[in-house]
């Protein structure tokens, strides 16, 4: 292809390379220097607190947002699978499933019902889109997602409003569908531990990239840490935690007078995940 | 049958044939207020072309056109929020239409018939333009309703999936402003969004599909001009208000229908 003749630089196999994006929103710089490449059978995870910047970045990688600076290049002739963070059809539209899924691709024919069957949601095409639950609907937009034959899936937020068992199920979904076809995914997190195990690379966005690299690179960098706090450090062997104050009845830090009663680490983990919400924001 | 009597059978039937489809959207994309505020501002259109003497028609396609052609402009600076400025805008438009009526030569405007219609006393030529115009947005809304549907549900994905939202979201609006044109002969302005709303409610009740509703929409309110039109010479009620009671009447049967159905089945 002329393409590649002039831009003999990318590596073989790239398909998305975003470079320098700064993008403001509403007066606010919500993108700021961000990087970010993804290849063929590779998996790139986004991970940030909420409000972080990722479905924005992810609208930008798509061309749905034009970026007030950088550079943003898909190999040309990439056919993108997307999966948007939420799609919620009204109730005055009689939408079967079927339906839903034809509507990503003229002419379907049988298709709809195989790829269903992959995804693992056989047997639903009839049923009326807005009567499925939280994990059947995310198998449904991942479905039409698949049914453009695509070269890169984007998936915000794949495993939202899905319970912790069909989260663990469908990250090992996407990892299969990855393994059969070969193709590139770029999805959102926000939970690095849940996405460990299913990813190549993970993408840290706080507004700027605060770090990138493989999974457990990334879960011991300073930058990933003083983001997450030490909730981030959940599951990890190593589990130090120091209390430098205690909690009021009400939930406020109150002055720690005397050593408090150890208490099991599961609380600890609730106590810090209510902290790190309010750092997070900041 | 009388001629007058013909002529509004038809001419209420071509508007209620239209709005089924084009009224299944407003329903689906939420913009039953984006059909009021382009309907109150027509009349702007009718004191212009009073004014300029132009065809009233082409007056009112021109006015109701530029209000959605602002609209998606204004979408796409998303900090602004739509239905204000909608609002002033249809609003603002309607009282200086009225102002301006007021200082024209008032034996030539009946402005009630503006407001609520005056189907009896539609024209052969009203005729042509219902059928001319409404046949092209029915062809529109045809070539158009994949893309118009993938867009309706949603938006984004629709884009990257290829469909030329930007394209069908215009479009769409410019055919609204076709229909309530023409409607307006029929029903009026006051009463024009009812005529796109509440039979596209009632076929909700039975559809299956979204082509299926769109269809028994059109069906419903054709029904309605039937049924409002023989209320009106029975019982000598205004005609307009009549065959919106006559949707209401079909829509509430259509529902206590199916209620008793799903209870029993
Ligand atoms: N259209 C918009 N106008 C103004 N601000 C926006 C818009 N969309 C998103 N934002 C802001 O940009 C920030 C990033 O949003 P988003 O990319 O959705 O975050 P995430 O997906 O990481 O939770 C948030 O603070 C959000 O309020
Ligand atoms: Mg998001």
């Amino acid at each position: 292809m002329a393409n590649q003749a002039t831009e003999p630089e990318r590596p073989h196999g790239l398909l998305v390379e975003v470079a320098g994006i700064d993008l403001k929103l509403g007066g606010n710089l919500v993108l700021a220097g961000v990087a970010l490449t993804a290849s063929e059978g590779e998996i790139v995870t986004l991970i940030g607190p909420n409000g972080s910047g990722k479905s924005t970045l992810v609208r930008v990688v798509l061309g749905l947002l034009e970026p007030d600076r950088g550079s943003v290049y898909m190999r040309p002739g990439t056919r993108v699978g997307y999966m948007p963070q939420r799609v919620v059809v009204d109730e005055m539209l009689p939408l079967t499933v079927g339906r839903f899924l034809a509507l990503g691709v003229p002419a379907a024919g049988a298709r709809p019902r195989a790829v269903l069957a992959e995804v693992g949601a056989a047997g639903l095409a009839g049923r009326p889109i807005q009567r499925l639950s939280g994990g059947e609907m995310q198998r449904v937009l991942l479905a039409r997602a698949l049914l453009r034959e695509p070269d890169l899936l984007v998936l915000d937020e794949p495993v939202q409003g899905v319970d912790v068992t069909g989260q663990g199920e469908l990250f090992e979904l996407i990892t299969r569908i990855r393994d059969r076809r070969g193709l590139g995914v770029l999805m959102v997190s926000h939970d690095l531990h849940l996405v460990m195990a299913s990813t190549d690379t993970v993408v840290c966005l706080n507004h700027h990239v605060c770090c990138t690299g493989r999974p457990e690179a990334v879960s011991r960098h300073p930058e990933y840490l003083a983001l997450f706090g030490p909730l981030a450090e959940r599951g990890l062997a190593v589990y130090t935690h120091q209390h430098d104050h205690r909690h009021a009845v009400g939930g406020e830090a109150a002055p720690l007078a005397a050593p408090p009663p150890r208490q099991d680490a599961a609380e600890d983990t609730a106590e810090d995940a209510a902290e790190t919400e309010g750092r997070s924001h900041g | 049958m009388d001629d007058f009597l013909l002529r509004a059978l038809l001419g209420g039937i071509g508007v209620a044939m239209v709005a089924g489809p084009l009224g299944a959207f407003v329903v689906w994309r939420r913009m039953a207020y984006f059909g009021a505020a382009m309907a109150h501002s027509a009349l702007l259109g009718v004191a212009l072309g009073l004014l300029l003497e132009l065809d009233l028609n082409v007056a009112v396609i021109a006015v109701c056109g530029a209000l959605a052609v602002l609209v998606a402009a204004l979408e796409r600076y998303k900090g602004l929020a739509t239905d204000t400025v909608l609002g002033i805008v249809a609003h603002v438009s309607l009282a200086v239409a009225l102002v301006a009526l007021a200082f024209m030569e008032t034996a030539r405007v009946d402005l009630f018939a503006y407001l609520f219609g005056d189907i009896l006393a539609v024209t052969r030529l009203d005729l042509v333009w219902i059928y001319g115009g409404g046949l092209t947005a029915l062809a529109a809304v045809v070539a158009m309703w994949r893309p118009l549907l993938a867009a309706t549900v949603h938006e984004e994905l629709a884009e990257v999936e290829g469909a030329p939202v930007a394209g069908v979201r215009l479009a769409f609006m410019l055919l609204l402003a076709l229909v309530i044109a023409v409607g307006l002969k029929v029903v009026g302005l006051l009463l024009i969004t009812s005529l796109l709303i509440i039979p596209a409610a009632a076929a909700r009740r039975v559809a299956r599909t979204p082509e299926q509703m769109a269809v028994i929409a059109s069906a419903i309110g054709c029904l309605a001009v039937a049924g409002g039109l023989y209320g009106s010479l029975r019982w000598d009620s205004p005609a307009g208000p009549s065959i919106v009671v006559a949707a209401a009447v079909l829509f509430t049967a259509v529902t206590l229908a199916t209620l008793a159905f799903t209870r029993r089945g």
